[in-house]
């Protein structure tokens, strides 16, 4: 099978691959990158594990072929945490309960973070909507819309 | 020397929430080595077949292929409880659901490995298959499998305490009605993986997504042929398992001996599809319920009959059958109580153990069986069901054991917080509230193989630095195990839990756990990690209490500060204390262990039921119902739970709404449901849609807002008197709705799920009821006939005749 050429920013940082070109975003970034933050539970699009920030919007990284990246720039739960200190909504996620066992964690806070960019401040239902693309087994989500609002109110509070 | 909680009881962040929220948890799939194979495997198209040749000669020559692995590589099979060993890793002559591993390729990738399986040939010699129990019944032959009780009945059994027949017989009042419960599965998040290699000493390990190392430990050691002690298992933090992580699957096996036999690491990971596949969820279950009552509302006896649909292989199914029965009796008093229940084998994927593991099914029939009793006897639902409260510490006609008990207040909680007196029937057509009432174990009385030795152990390691190092082999499968051993080892100890680390689920390295299942492990592990913990605490009194001038008993251990309860001013730091300590005794480590009590049931059977301490739940569930649409709304869900204490209320609350949104999902949409092929192509049962489209789940837009109240009344035989709360909060939910909906819109949805078509059907019907019409003819056994304590019993079987006269 013949390799690919790809470059692309990941989480700030320039990287050049060379991969098999059937890859997903999803296979490039934890078999080519080594992050595997990013779940799978499905590879069909249908449970939201695997969502990344794809120039800033949310995607579901095992629906985009790596070779569309090209050029394009991509947000990983990786990338998140602001050197030591986690990100707000990373802590609102597991000071709140929002994450328990945790597979799902990483997309459903890269689809919350995409949605305080754009509403820094959303109502419960507006969060409801954002996230209902992001199956979760465990929480029955209350401690998740929870978590958000938390940490919309922390963005907040920082950007004041 | 005692002291107030510092750790327990406080909302605090999870020991491993921080690598939960940053990506750093690795989970099995994300594992990965260098020159690391990888497996997968061919799976059966037909739901039941015999297997006649396997060909893989074109596999094992297509190009980037190490290994082609088929039946013929495991003549050893496999089965999580020793009554029920009947699977192999690939099937062998025999072919049992669509989906049946039947061939494994090893190769360089995953593409490779696909394409390869593509190759190999297999001829199959079609069978009919057995779609439902009741067909199973019919059709004794061919039978699925050549063991169990006669044709394809797999377990079949039958209890009774106390003459049942004539308690009903003297009721003023006896309700007969049927209820079916649809299979449905666990759909965690992360589908299974698993990693094998041979380590620097040529041992085999296996990182794997499993609730139960201990089990899988010793079932590879028995399909592999290696000795236990060359195996290590290490249990990977599960994304979600919910049961269907209990047994062993057979791609377990297959990645264990291909490392085996290459010397190279071997990964697979299983597709969505195969998940379900793998299934070993909630068994589909036929109920037939006869209750008495007095005018007045006292129960007087229950003769209860559950048929289920085991699918294709044993699994846990022998424990699956008994949990149709036996926790019934733990909410309410019933004098008399007659249960029988069969287990027939079908051609589809296995049922196994589901949260609530055998008791949802009758528990909703019961709840809502409860409703309609109270409604023809004129009584509150809520009163009626008061009335007949279990009492403390005392014994259900069955024998069990039954402590501490919640549930009064669980009730008064839920019906004061959802207004239920003041809103119940006055909220308008097409609105409704309902209740309904469950318990749950503590972990279960027996290991699933008979052993004297304890069910949990935990090592406790200190040394100079101030760390404490937990051992146990519990497992992390979202719901806070390794926090639950941090806390009570912390509080016991007197310090945070930053400075605890736990080590857990590695066979090769934490002492025996039996795992995660039955809702055990805060109950046995935290008690066996209370014990190690306080062994260690006294060491450290001993050393200490003179430099402390006290007495050994004294010495108090608390927020990292070590001090006399005469005089909190003499005190010195933990880590001190550990110096000390270790300059005096040595290297400091403990160990705990924890057995259950014995139940007090002496029946061949009573090993199934009895538990440490039962949990409790009440939750009432507000509806809102479209008469034109049948569509059912739930904005709002009350539920109060018997926790005994809440070791970290933030994971507790969790536990709980999760519990209620699993529940919310199987009463209105999951099912794990099956339809027959038309004759022309095949006939074959298949799945209705193996896909997590088809297969529907609630969404954070589905899921109401959860008012939830935690019962703290600490129960003597848990740590802190923390009781089970994985489990028991999803039981009440499904009955609940269906109480809700016939004070909605006044029709009775007997069976689950309650779909928008069940009601427009019951809607229109003249008996304004959905639910099953009839129940077969199940050629249960003769029962085994136990007195109930309060009729001169001792816990044994009697003969019939023996039993004497009841006055």
């Amino acid at each position: 099978m013949k390799s690919v050429h790809l470059r692309l920013t990941v989480n700030g940082e320039e990287r050049e691959l060379l991969f098999h070109g059937y890859k997903t975003l999803l296979e490039v970034l934890r078999e080519e990158l080594g992050l595997t933050g990013t779940k799978h539970g499905c590879e069909l699009g249908e449970c939201g594990a695997c969502t990344v920030l794809l120039d800033g919007a949310p995607v579901l990284s095992c629906l985009v072929l790596g070779l569309e990246c090209e050029g394009r720039s991509v947000q990983t739960i990786e990338g998140l945490a602001r050197g030591p200190e986690l990100h707000p909504l990373q802590a609102a996620f597991t000071d709140f309960g929002g994450s328990q066992c945790g597979y799902c964690t990483p997309g459903v806070i890269m689809a919350a973070k995409a949605l305080l960019e754009r509403n820094p401040q959303p109502t419960a239902q507006e969060i409801k909507e954002a996230t209902a693309g992001n199956l979760c087994r465990c929480t029955g989500y209350n401690q998740i819309v929870e978590a958000i609002e938390d940490a919309a109110a922390k963005l907040r509070a920082e950007a004041k | 020397m005692k002291k107030k909680l510092d750790v327990v009881g406080k909302a605090r962040r999870r020991v491993d929430g921080r690598a939960k929220v940053t990506g750093a948890l690795r989970f099995a799939d994300d594992l990965s080595m260098p020159r690391m194979l990888h497996a997968k495997l061919l799976r059966s198209p037909h739901p039941h077949a015999v297997v006649e040749q396997v060909k893989t000669e074109k596999a094992a020559k297509h190009p980037g292929v190490h290994l082609v692995l088929t039946g013929k590589d495991f003549p050893i099979p496999f089965g999580i409880m020793p009554v029920s060993v009947d699977e192999y890793p690939l099937a062998r002559e025999r072919v049992r659901y669509v989906g049946d591993p039947v061939a494994a390729v090893i190769a360089r990738d995953e593409q490779t490995a696909l394409a390869a399986a593509e190759l190999i040939e297999v001829s199959y010699r079609v069978l009919p298959p057995v779609g439902s129990p009741q067909e199973g019944l019919q059709r004794p032959e061919p039978r699925i499998h050549d063991y169990g009780e006669q044709g394809n009945i797999h377990r079949n059994q039958a209890y009774e305490f106390g003459d049942v027949a004539e308690a009903l017989g003297n009721s003023d009042l006896v309700f007969e009605d049927l209820y079916f419960y649809e299979g449905n599965t666990h759909l965690p998040m992360e589908q299974q993986a698993s990693l094998a290699f041979l380590d620097q000493d040529g041992k085999l390990q296996i990182s794997s997504s499993t609730q139960n190392p201990h089990y899988l430990h010793r079932q590879l050691a028995r399909v592999l042929q290696v000795p236990e002690a060359r195996i290590r298992v290490l249990a990977t933090p599960n994304g979600g398992a919910f049961g269907g992580k209990c047994d062993p699957g057979g791609h377990e096996f297959v990645v264990g001996k291909a490392a085996l036999l290459l010397g190279r690491p071997v990964k697979i990971g299983l597709t969505r599809e195969e998940v379900f596949y793998v299934h070993r969820g909630r068994h589909p279950v036929l109920m037939k319920m006869r209750t008495g009552v007095t005018k007045d509302g006292m129960l007087t006896g229950m003769h209860l009959q559950t048929l289920l649909d085991g699918g294709g292989y044993g699994s846990h199914g022998p424990a699956s059958t008994f949990y149709t029965g036996v926790l019934t009796p733990v909410t309410y008093h019933y004098p008399r109580f007659k249960f029988e229940a069969c287990r027939v084998f079908t051609n589809k994927p296995a049922c196994g153990p589901k949260r609530g593991h055998g008791t949802p099914q009758p528990r909703f029939g019961q709840e809502v069986q409860l409703d309609r009793i109270a409604e023809q006897l004129g009584i509150d639902p809520a009163e009626l069901r008061l009335k007949n409260l279990m009492k403390a510490n005392s014994l259900t006609a069955s024998w069990l054991r039954v402590g501490s008990i919640g549930l009064e207040e669980c009730i008064r909680k839920v019906t004061g917080m959802s207004g239920w007196k003041e809103r119940r029937g006055k909220l308008g057509r097409g609105r409704g509230l309902g209740l309904a009432c469950s318990t749950y174990m503590c972990g279960a009385g027996v290991a699933i193989y008979w052993n004297k030795m304890p069910h949990s152990g935990v090592q406790v390691l200190l040394d100079r630095s101030g760390s404490v190092i937990v051992y146990c082999g519990a497992t992390e499968i979202g719901q806070g195990s390794d926090d639950v051993l941090a806390a009570v080892v912390a509080e016991t100890l007197g310090v945070g839990t930053d400075v605890v680390r736990v080590v857990s689920g590695d066979t090769g390295i934490t002492p025996v756990d039996l795992g995660s299942y039955s809702s055990r492990v805060t109950i046995m592990a935290g008690n066996a990690a209370v014990q190690a913990a306080e062994r260690l605490r006294a060491s450290l009194a001993g050393a200490v209490s003179e430099t402390l001038g006290t007495l050994p008993d004294r010495v108090v251990f608390s927020q990292g500060k070590v001090y006399a309860a005469e005089d909190p001013s003499r005190a010195m730091s933990f880590v001190e204390a550990v110096a000390i300590a270790e300059a005096a005794l040595g290297t400091l480590s403990a160990v705990g262990s924890y057995s259950p009590p014995k139940p007090p049931g002496k029946y061949k059977g009573s090993g199934v039921g009895p538990s440490p301490a039962y949990s409790f739940t009440a939750c009432v569930v507000e509806t809102q119902v479209d008469e034109r649409t049948g569509w059912i709304h739930v904005p709002r869900i009350w539920i109060a739970h018997d926790i005994g204490r809440a070791l970290n209320p933030t994971l507790a609350r969790g536990q709980v709404v999760g519990g209620v949104y699993m529940g919310l999902g199987e009463a209105l949409m999951e099912e794990q449901a099956f339809r027959r092929l038309p004759e022309r192509l095949s006939g074959a049962l298949v799945h209705r849609g193996p896909s997590m489209l088809d297969y529907k789940s609630l969404t954070s837009l589905d899921m109401p807002e959860v008012e939830v109240a935690l019962i703290e009344d600490p129960d003597p035989n848990c740590p802190y008197g923390a009781k089970e709360v994985g489990q028991g909060p999803l039981l009440p939910v499904m009955p609940a709705l269906a109480n809700a909906i016939y004070d909605a819109v006044g029709v009775r949805i007997d069976e689950i799920p309650i779909t928008p078509d069940k009601v427009l059907r019951a809607l229109d019907s003249k008996e304004k009821r959905v639910g099953p019409q009839t129940f077969p003819a199940v050629p249960y056994p003769q029962p085994v006939f136990v007195l109930p304590p309060w009729e001169g019993g001792d816990g044994k079987e009697v003969k019939r005749d023996a039993a004497p006269a009841v006055v």
